[in-house]
């Protein structure tokens, strides 16, 4: 597929680019002043609750909308469409004609993004009969269940072996099978070097595929690193259980140590935990139990967007999990 | 600009296949041939009920000899002029007050003749006297003259061709197409209206517009619903075709277009389609502004009403070949490519047909831009002010 599209030469280092882009609806500011960098072969997830902005900052990166201001970037083209030849979009709302048959709809999806018609009917039919949906390749999608029909569009967004993938909320309405098929398939693409862009707002997700995230909230982008960056914004937690109630090695504690069920509490002091260590031997304090705990994505994500957010997400994936 | 062709091609094809491929297709195909079916069963009935009933009867209230005497001349005259020439007579009683005798309940009459052949009294309606008069004062001088009324024979000098009359068969076969490519047009092009709401109620237009340009979806329905109707077009002229052949239809009969019937044919197709998708590119515009089928609905109307006037204007054009209604009309874009097929029929000279093409052409390019930035503005909620992009590249 690669062979004939334009722009080919050095591959860019940054498959999606953003600057400064605004997008308005009205007076609401969907997307507020965004930069974003998603570099070439990486698994990149976009994290925010639902409303953050994550699906417009999406759309217009692909060019499906225009920024009111600031410029993108694909693939190293200016104007999106001009590479939509390598890039596979699932798009939060999903949509298929309902009376194609499944192996035509993905060989349709392919069609728009120029696999030739009859290479995509080949592919359509091994992509379904080799992830065990041989039966429905020929049925309407009209009379698939929700799952088997957003796989078929799963499958449409990856036919013609795009370069860039871009899936806003892939995970939403899949059971725990197929969101396990759904992450080891991104892995897959991953592993061709493909990059894969991924919004949502189950952190879970992100923290296991991706290599760096960027987190949204209020249309702005909180934070944007890796994995590991967005955990160290914290410092990891101390958690600690002493037989002596007291003595002269509770002056070492940080003065942030709190008690709560009859253990302190307290951040990982910047000098690390070996002169706490030591001033609790020493003063025999009786070490019962020590912890140090390093923060997860969902702690930073707390830091870093607000507890509001985290909480909204929280509900939000409660929500999903109830429907 | 190849790029937007080859993905119009591949919606133009998917649309294409998914209408002609339906069951509902084949009540498409069949739909217009049943009135013209029903029409046919029903011909000789109605014909007769228009060629006996409903020409005004006139009674005839004069002693019985003067009575018979404007019958015979009645029937003198029907056999030179036809039996729908005259009005018909019923011998009413001989009254003194022919108003009252209008005036009962089971009078059958429209006006009554009293008096005599010589001094004829008509009394009725201001309105039926002043269409039925001249008639009756035909019959009464025919029945007056009697047997010194000499039928003058006229001599038949027959000729191959006449302007006059070449003219006269020009303008009828320019009406005529005019009225078939209103009639199609009418009948497929509003089809187009609801085009693009499947796409949007089915969340669809989502994945069509991140993969190609809107232009090219427009493009692609329009290329799909104008071959959709150059199918049902071949069907119900080949059925119309075999009709007139089973019929005994005579084609030499039928007068030939000042272009011939091979240009003016192959100009009636391409401005057909001109014609269909300078509309369709309108509707599909406005189409694609509505969010549900029932606003649809809501348009439909307004948008006949729309193309009654196209049609009204180019049928008023064909009696003003050369003058500026005829110029107007044939430059404003919707209703050129009416106005040119009569021209077609009319004028055999071929240029203004290339000029009116190109010119047709580029409006469908133009309202399709206009629509694909007013469907980006209002329903994508992208872009800024349409007219500022109008000439600008569509590769988002």
């Amino acid at each position: 597929m690669n062979g004939d599209t334009p722009g080919l030469a050095p591959a860019p280092a940054y498959a999606l680019e953003g600057h400064g882009l605004v997008k308005t609806f009205g007076s609401f500011r969907a997307v507020d002043g965004v930069d974003i960098a998603v570099p070439a072969g990486t698994i990149y997830g976009v994290l925010g609750p639902n409303g953050a902005g994550k699906t417009t900052l999406l759309r217009t990166l692909l060019g499906i909308i225009d920024p009111d201001e600031g410029h993108r970037r694909l693939l190293g083209a200016e104007q999106p469409l001009r590479m939509a030849r390598q890039v596979g979009y699932l798009p939060e709302e999903r949509g298929l004609y309902p009376s194609m048959k499944a192996y035509e709809a993905i060989a349709f999806m392919g069609a728009l993004r120029g696999l030739p018609l009859r290479q995509g009917r080949v592919r359509a039919r091994a992509m379904l009969e080799g992830h065990g949906m041989g039966a429905a390749i020929n049925k309407p999608i009209r009379q698939l269940s929700k799952g088997m029909a957003q796989t078929v569009q799963l499958f449409g967004t990856i036919i013609h072996e795009p370069r860039l993938i871009v899936l806003d909320e892939p995970f939403s309405g899949l059971d725990a099978i197929n969101q396990e098929k759904l992450e080891r398939l991104i892995r897959e693409q991953a592993q061709r070097g493909v990059t894969v862009l991924f919004s949502t707002h189950v952190i879970a997700h992100a923290e296991r595929l991706c290599e760096r995230v960027a987190i949204v909230a209020g249309g702005r982008i909180r934070f944007e690193g890796t994995v590991d960056d967005a955990r160290a914004q914290l410092r990891s937690q101390v958690r600690l259980r002493t037989r002596a109630r007291d003595g002269a090695w509770r002056a070492a504690l940080p003065g942030d140590a709190t008690q709560e069920e009859g253990a302190w509490h307290f951040a990982l002091p910047d000098g690390g935990i070996e002169p706490l260590l030591r001033a609790l031997l020493d003063g025999d304090a009786g070490i019962e139990s020590l912890s140090i705990e390093r923060p997860g994505l969902h702690d930073a994500f707390v830091a870093i967007a607000g507890a509001a957010a985290a909480q909204q997400m929280r509900d939000d994936a409660e929500r999903e999990a109830l429907v | 600009m190849r790029e937007m062709w080859r993905a119009a091609l591949v919606i133009a094809r998917r649309d294409f296949t998914a209408v002609v491929l339906s069951r509902t297709f084949i009540l498409f195909l069949l739909g217009p041939l049943l009135p013209i079916l029903i029409g046919m069963v029903f011909a000789g009935f109605t014909d007769k009920i228009s060629s006996t009933d409903l020409r005004p009867v006139v009674g005839i209230a004069m002693p019985a000899s003067e009575t018979v005497r404007l019958e015979r001349a009645h029937d003198r005259l029907t056999e030179r002029m036809g039996d729908q020439a005259l009005v018909r007579l019923r011998r009413v009683p001989t009254t003194p007050a022919p108003r009252e005798q209008l005036a009962r309940a089971d009078s059958a009459v429209v006006a009554i003749l009293s008096g005599t052949v010589a001094r004829p009294v008509l009394t009725g309606k201001a309105e039926d006297l002043d269409r039925l008069q001249g008639d009756l004062s035909l019959i009464a001088s025919a029945a007056q003259a009697e047997n010194t009324l000499r039928m003058v024979q006229v001599r038949r000098e027959e000729v191959a061709t006449s302007n006059g009359a070449q003219a006269q068969g020009r303008l009828q076969i320019g009406r005529v197409a005019q009225i078939v490519m209103f009639f199609l047009t009418i009948l497929l092009a509003g089809m187009i209206l609801s085009n693009l709401v499947e796409e949007k109620t089915n969340k669809i237009i989502e994945i069509l517009a991140a993969a190609v340009p809107i232009d090219a979806i427009f493009l692609g329905k329009l290329m799909a619903m104008l071959a959709m109707s150059f199918v049902g077009i071949a069907f119900w002229g080949g059925t119309a075709f075999a009709i007139f052949l089973a019929l005994g239809g005579n084609g030499a009969a039928v007068p030939m277009p000042a272009v011939g019937w091979p240009v003016f044919l192959a100009l009636a197709v391409i401005y057909f389609a001109m014609a269909y998708t300078l509309l369709g590119s309108l509707f599909l515009g406005i189409g694609a502004q509505a969010a549900t089928v029932r606003e649809v609905q809501t348009l439909n109307m307004p948008v006949t009403m729309g193309q009654m006037m196209i049609f009204f204007f180019a049928s008023y054009a064909i009696d003003h070949m050369g003058k500026a209604p005829e110029i107007a009309a044939a430059i404003f874009p919707f209703s050129s490519p009416f106005t040119m097929i009569a021209r077609a029929a009319q004028d055999d000279a071929l240029w203004p047909h290339l000029l009116a093409i190109v010119w047709q052409a580029l409006f469908v390019g133009l309202i399709i831009r206009v629509g694909v930035l007013l469907f980006r503005r209002h329903v994508m909620q992208s872009g800024g002010r349409w007219w500022k992009q109008l000439f600008r590249a569509s590769t988002g």
